[in-house]
Parts: structure tokens; C-alpha cells; sequence
């Protein structure tokens, strides 16, 4: 039995050190070269500051911003660091609400929710993505439904035609892949860019 | 349901079909010692590694050394993990200024680790430094990993060899099985998810001002390094809290349907491997098929249950199926298929909250775990929980007939029998036994995040996962508390060694007996009619046991829901 445990501190030890640093700091390395924008978070600039990642969600309350899904993230009290407070989209935090079928503090929110929907759009059926959390609360995307949905609320705080705010959304659509993997798609940061584009021309 | 759905699912299928054959070719080489295409670069490594460390690659060890060389390396990782949790706020890679973890996080989380279960207690990107995701949780998730490839083949070598007294040599078989089958695909598959958009940087986490004006801190990281190895090695563990659900965990439909290949890969190769070192490949095949039945009818129901949603939202005039707690990229069909996946295989990477599925969208994530994760399996360990379900369906056609039961060449006897139901019954003692303790402990109890039927389900999930080394959770539960720390470790540690020694033990004895012809009376083993009885074994089995707690939770919360009560 003696006799392992020469091989058992020294093949963990070599081991250990080629899977958890020489393989994740090359890989660092090469990824860097050959995936540079992708490596470091696939983050979007505007004027030379950073406004956020083209994959993670963040935060729209204004009206003339299409907005994302509601999200279940928190961030600790800063009056109290044993308690959480709520805070949407915070992108050092993830997580979802892990509210189940039968929860009345879940039923209650998405009934708030879909109520305020339905006084903003009456003329459409509330899409379910956009009164239900998403697993990491920072959702990108939500689904083309969801963004036509807000396209009357967005068209009137920008004084925009709704027709042209529609087509921003089609174009902004991302499909299955190959017509087949995934959901059709909209990126709410990416829409939302491409408004203020469009306002500033 | 939709056709695209089950088309998507039906490709999955087929790819994973697909790849059995030639990586169980490539790693029926690799285990028998013979030369690949990467001798060349990989052997002058391997072979410095044992003149390093002292290993004589020609010989074998009997199971007793093999299994105390397993555990010797156990102890190291633990002991690696826990002091750089415990001291990570001295160390270097660490931007964020993560503090030291508690004692007790940290026990939980090195067990969670060395067992292949990855358990989240702690939460990624607020916990820990780069460093310990790293060195520590990275190279835990190739070890893990390969010793659990390592222990199926010396299972299958119990099968395959006569009258011998060894099984092969521990220290060769994880070398071997890291360097030549992990650590290659790993290197491709991290390229591949750092183009779809995993970052892969050790820069700090990044301050970014929304359009709003707001401040946006995005956490960032060595990620896709250790998705790739997490999902390979049927791991799990996530780099950040949200695990799989974080777009900087898996950012496309593409990335999921790889991620979820890449689960299944390797275990699903363990049984052509096995076929081909007993010398008949449709033995394997007949094991896969058994696996594939329990796995399809596992997809059927939570695919349906999470396409019709809930009674709650389908009051309020919604549709489109419970998207609470799913992503949209990923929608219903990935989030559901990608949740019996991980639960089949022992792997507990989330891409979707299973606490928010429905009560029977979430019970067979349960159940899969409940047999034991034998549907693919964790790799290497779905390979034995599954030989060990033979054993015994085995023994019990046996015993109809008035025969001694034989398989593969083998004949079962008392003490396989044995080993075989002490694996499979400390299982349930673990999840049954835990669960009970913990619902009528009111400190335990008030970890539950959700009330009534669903707040049992939370608990007897994860005492289930941590004892299945799954991982996955009803996330809601609040297990960073001493007594969910310590018990579930408990649960960890169980639910992986009581199971590999018998398991070990059954090889021994295996490789010991000789090897008999089959005759006129022995049962076929690679027909329908074996599939159909094993599969019998294992639900009934399966069943009888966990019966009773399924009807607490999923089940009478399932019939309150249609109630329209809520808690």
C-alpha cells in the first residue's frame, strides 16, 4: 500500500498542474489570438465606453427603450450584507427566481405583470416570456412576440411611425439555426442600439 | 409539443448513436495500452509522468490496491481544493478580491468536487477566485472524471478477464484516460465554445454603463476552459451561479446542442467499450438500448408537461408553456431535453431552473436521478450503476428458470449478488434517510424557498442529487447552512464510495472465475427480451423504493396544481 503513495502525490500534483493551469492558461492564449472580441466577454462599445455584452441582458425602464424580460436577480443589502435586495440584470450575480407551479408569490408577480402589459397593449395577447423570469436573469433575447408587442409603446415615446419601428424588430429577428435549432429571437440591447441609430441620423 | 421540437430531439438521438462507435473504438485503445494517432505527441509525456512518479505501467494491481490507489488520490484532491478555498484571498488570479470561503462551504464543496457532483453551494462568480476555478474546480472536473472512466474499465476488465487476479493499474488508466480521451477534445471543444462567445480571460470583471445609464458590473472569467470539461465529464459544476443559463455559459442554440451532446458522449461510448473488451459488441448495444428506452419516455414527459405550463399561467390568458425560469434562446424543447440529459448522465449542469418546472416536468429529472443516473450515466459511473442493474436482473432470470445465472461468461453468484445490493440500496438510504431528518428539523426546513408540496420536493432533490454526485438543484433551497453543508457532503461522499467498492470488489471477483462457453440454457444477452427484463428490474426496483416520497412531493403537488390551489 506504501508503495502508492509515491504515485498518488506525485501524478495528482502533475496532473493538477497541467489541467488546472498549464491547459486554462494556454487555452487563455490562444483564445485570446484567435477570438479576441468573443475571449473578453463580447462586449459593445459606443463612444469608446463600454455600454455593455452583446450576450448579457441588462436593464430598460424607459419607454422609449424596448424592454427585456423581468429578471430575478439580487445583489446583497447594502444595509445589511446578511440580506439580499433585489437587483435586475446584475451581471456578478446570476440566477433565477426558482419559484414553482404552485408558488402564490409567483402567480401574484406575473399577474401584476400581465395586467400592466394588458393596459399598455389591449390589443394583443401578453406574450409569456415577457411576465416570466428567465434562469440566469440575464436573458439578451426575447421572442419576437414579446418585442412586437412593445413596438406601439416605443413608436409613441420616440414619435416614430409604427410601421418602421415594426421593421426594425423583423430585422432584428434572429431565426432557429439551420431552420431548426433554438427559438426565433430578438437581442433587446442589440434592437435598442439600432433605435438610437436610427434617432440620430 | 411541435414537430420542429421532437425533430430537434430525434437529431440529438441520432448524433449520439452516431459518435458510440468511434470514440468507444478510440478508448477500447487507449485502455488496452495500445498506440493512437496521438502517441506521438501525448507518450513522451505519459511516460515522463510515470518515471516521475514512480509507476510501473506493466504491473497490475488487485482490486484492493486499485481502489486504495483510487482513494489515496481522492484524499489529495480533496485536500488540494479545500486549502485553495480556504486561503484563495492570499493567492494570485484573483481580480475580484474574493474573501477566504467558511469552513464549512469549502468541506462541502471539495467533497461535492473529488465525487464528480459539483453540487453549487457556493456561487461562482461571488465566491471564488480564478484560481480556485481553476486549479482547483478545472482540474478536480478532469480527475473526477477520469477516475470514474478509469473504475468502468476495471469493471469491465472483471467481466472480460479469466481466472486472474488483477484489473489493471489505476495510476496508468487515469493517466491515460485524461491525457489521450479528456484533455484533446477539451482543448477543440474550448475553442469551439469561445467562438460561439464564451470568454476565456483572466482580466477583471468588467464595469459597463447601459444605455440607461445605469452601472452594469459583467462578471467574466477563464470560462470556457472549464464548460468544456464540465460538460464532458458529466460534471457540472458552473462557473457561474446560473450555470448553463448564463448566455457566458452557453450563449447559442448551437453551444446547447453540443453542450448537450458532449453529456452523453463518453458514456454512452462506455458501452461500446464494454462490448468490445467482452469480445461481442452487441452487448454493449443491448445495454444502450435499455438505456435509451428509460431516456426517450423520460423526454416524452417533460417535454409535455413543460409545453402545457402551468394551471396558474394558463389562467391568466397565457401560452406558450412554462417559460418561468427558461431561457428564450433555448425555449421549451432544449430546456426541457437538455434537464433529462443532465440527470440521466450524472452530469447537473442547468439551462434551465428545474425548481420553477412544472411538478412532473420536474419529477423525472428526479426519478433519472433516483435509479441511480444509469441512463448514459456519468461517465464511467453510468456504466457500473447500469452492470450493477444487471447483476441483478441477471440473478432474478435466474432464479425463474431454476438456472445459475450467467453473464457475459460469468456466472452471478452469491457474492456478486451481494455486492450489487449493497450498492443499490445504500442509495436511498442516503436521499430517503437525509430528507426524512431534514423535514422535521425546523432550521432545515426554513431553507426551503417554496411552501406546501413543492418545499419537500426542494429537499428530496437535493439530498437525491447530492447522493446520485448529480448536482443539479432546486436551486431555491437555501443549502449554504451548516447542516446542509455537512449532510450533503455526507450524501456526496456515500453515494460515490459505497457505491465504487462493491463495485471494485464485484471485479475482483469477477476476474477471478473463469470464463464459461455459453450453452444451450443460457439466457441471451443482446436480445429484446433481456432489454425488456432489465429495464423491468430497474423501475420496479426503482419504483418500490422511491414510490412513496415521489407521491409526497411532485405527485400531490401535480393534483393540487389542477386544483388551482397554491401555497
Amino acid at each position: 500500500m506504501l508503495r502508492e503513495l509515491r504515485p498518488a502525490i506525485i501524478i495528482l500534483v502533475l496532473l493538477t498542474l497541467i489541467t488546472g493551469l498549464a491547459y486554462p492558461l494556454a487555452m487563455t492564449a490562444i483564445a485570446g489570438v484567435i477570438f479576441p472580441k468573443q475571449a473578453q466577454g463580447s462586449l459593445i462599445e459606443k463612444d469608446g465606453k463600454v455600454v455593455g455584452s452583446a450576450l448579457i441582458g441588462q436593464e430598460f425602464k424607459d419607454d422609449k427603450y424596448f424592454h427585456g424580460r423581468p429578471s430575478a436577480t439580487s445583489a446583497p443589502d447594502p444595509a445589511d450584507s446578511t440580506k439580499t435586495v433585489s437587483a435586475p440584470y446584475n451581471a456578478a450575480n446570476s440566477g433565477g427566481s426558482n419559484l414553482g407551479p404552485t408558488s402564490r408569490a409567483l402567480n401574484d408577480r406575473v399577474k401584476e405583470d400581465v395586467e400592466k402589459l394588458k393596459a399598455e397593449n389591449p390589443s394583443a395577447a401578453v406574450p409569456v416570456d415577457l411576465v416570466t423570469t428567465s434562469g440566469s436573469g440575464l436573458d439578451p433575447d426575447i421572442s419576437p412576440e414579446a418585442a412586437l408587442f412593445q413596438v406601439p409603446r416605443v413608436a409613441k415615446a420616440r414619435n416614430m411611425p409604427e410601421d418602421l419601428v415594426r421593421q426594425m424588430v423583423v430585422m432584428s429577428t434572429e431565426g432557429r439555426l439551420a431552420g431548426l435549432l433554438g427559438e426565433p429571437r430578438v437581442n433587446v440591447l442589440a434592437l435598442n442600439l439600432a433605435l438610437d441609430r436610427a434617432a440620430t441620423k | 409539443m411541435t414537430v420542429i421540437g421532437w425533430i430537434q430531439i430525434l437529431l440529438y438521438c441520432a448524433i449520439v448513436v452516431a459518435l458510440v462507435k468511434p470514440l468507444g473504438g478510440y478508448m477500447t485503445r487507449v485502455f488496452n495500452g495500445e498506440r493512437t494517432f496521438l502517441s506521438p505527441i501525448l507518450r513522451p509525456v505519459e511516460a515522463g509522468l510515470y518515471w516521475i512518479g514512480g509507476v510501473d505501467e506493466k504491473r497490475e494491481q488487485h482490486w484492493l490496491t486499485y481502489t486504495v490507489a483510487m482513494l489515496l488520490f481522492h484524499v489529495g484532491g480533496f485536500l488540494i481544493i479545500y486549502g485553495l478555498m480556504r486561503l484563495q484571498a492570499l493567492l494570485p488570479f484573483n481580480p475580484a478580491e474574493q474573501s477566504a470561503v467558511a469552513q464549512d462551504l469549502s468541506f462541502n464543496t471539495a467533497i461535492s468536487f473529488i465525487t464528480n457532483t459539483n453540487w453549487q453551494n457556493y456561487g461562482g462568480e461571488s465566491t471564488l477566485s480564478y484560481l480556485v476555478q481553476m486549479l482547483g474546480l478545472t482540474h478536480q472536473n478532469f480527475l473526477s472524471a477520469a477516475t470514474g472512466i478509469a473504475l468502468a474499465v476495471a469493471l469491465i476488465r472483471g467481466f472480460s478477464r479469466s481466472s486472474m487476479r488483477t484489473i489493471g493499474n489505476f495510476w496508468v488508466d487515469v493517466t491515460r484516460c485524461t491525457l489521450y480521451v479528456l484533455l484533446p477534445i477539451c482543448v477543440v471543444y474550448t475553442l469551439f465554445l469561445v467562438w460561439q462567445g464564451i470568454p476565456q480571460t483572466l482580466g477583471a470583471y468588467v464595469d459597463a454603463t447601459t444605455l440607461e445609464g445605469a452601472k452594469q458590473t459583467i462578471a467574466v472569467g477563464p470560462v470556457a476552459s472549464q464548460v468544456a470539461i464540465k460538460m464532458l465529464g458529466t460534471n457540472g459544476g458552473g462557473f457561474f451561479n446560473a450555470n448553463a443559463a448564463h448566455p457566458f455559459e452557453n450563449p447559442t442554440a448551437l453551444s446547447n446542442f453540443v453542450q448537450m451532446i458532449s453529456i452523453f458522449a463518453l458514456g454512452a461510448a462506455m458501452t461500446n467499450v464494454f462490448g468490445r473488451m467482452v469480445g461481442n459488441q452487441r452487448q454493449g448495444w443491448a445495454i444502450l438500448a435499455v438505456m435509451g428506452v428509460l431516456f426517450i419516455s423520460g423526454v416524452a414527459v417533460t417535454y409535455w408537461a413543460e409545453a402545457n405550463g402551468t394551471s396558474a399561467l394558463s389562467a391568466l390568458g397565457l401560452t406558450g408553456g412554462n417559460m418561468e425560469g427558461k431561457e428564450v434562446r433555448f425555449g421549451i424543447v432544449a430546456s426541457s431535453l437538455f434537464a433529462v440529459i443532465t440527470t440521466a448522465a450524472s452530469c447537473g449542469a442547468v439551462n434551465a431552473m428545474h425548481d420553477s418546472f412544472t411538478a412532473l416536468g420536474g419529477m423525472i429529472p428526479l426519478i433519472n436521478m433516483q435509479l441511480g443516473e444509469i441512463i448514459v450515466g456519468g461517465v464511467g459511473a453510468g456504466l457500473y450503476g447500469m452492470l450493477l442493474f444487471v447483476v441483478l436482473a441477471i440473478f432474478v432470470a435466474g432464479l425463474m428458470v431454476g438456472r445459475t445465472p450467467e453473464y457475459v461468461g460469468k456466472k452471478i453468484e452469491a457474492r456478486e449478488v451481494k455486492m450489487a445490493m449493497l450498492a443499490i440500496l445504500v442509495l436511498p438510504l442516503m436521499y430517503l434517510g437525509w430528507t426524512a431528518v431534514a423535514v422535521v428539523l425546523p432550521s432545515a426546513v426554513a431553507s426551503m424557498a417554496n411552501a406546501g408540496p413543492h418545499g419537500f420536493t426542494e429537499v428530496l432533490y437535493a439530498y437525491t442529487s447530492a447522493t446520485g454526485n448529480n448536482g443539479s438543484a432546486f436551486g431555491g433551497l437555501t443549502g449554504d447552512t451548516f447542516f446542509y453543508n455537512l449532510t450533503l457532503a455526507c450524501s456526496m461522499f456515500v453515494g460515490r464510495f459505497f457505491m465504487i467498492v462493491p463495485a471494485m470488489a464485484l471485479a475482483g471477483s469477477l476476474a477471478g472465475k473463469k470464463s464459461i462457453p455459453p450453452s444451450a440454457g443460457t439466457l441471451p444477452t443482446t436480445g429484446g427480451l433481456f432489454v425488456g427484463l432489465v429495464v423491468g428490474v430497474i423501475l420496479i426496483i426503482g419504483g418500490l423504493t422511491f414510490f412513496p416520497a415521489l407521491a409526497l412531493g411532485p405527485i400531490v403537488e401535480h393534483l393540487a396544481m389542477n386544483a388551482n390551489t397554491l401555497f
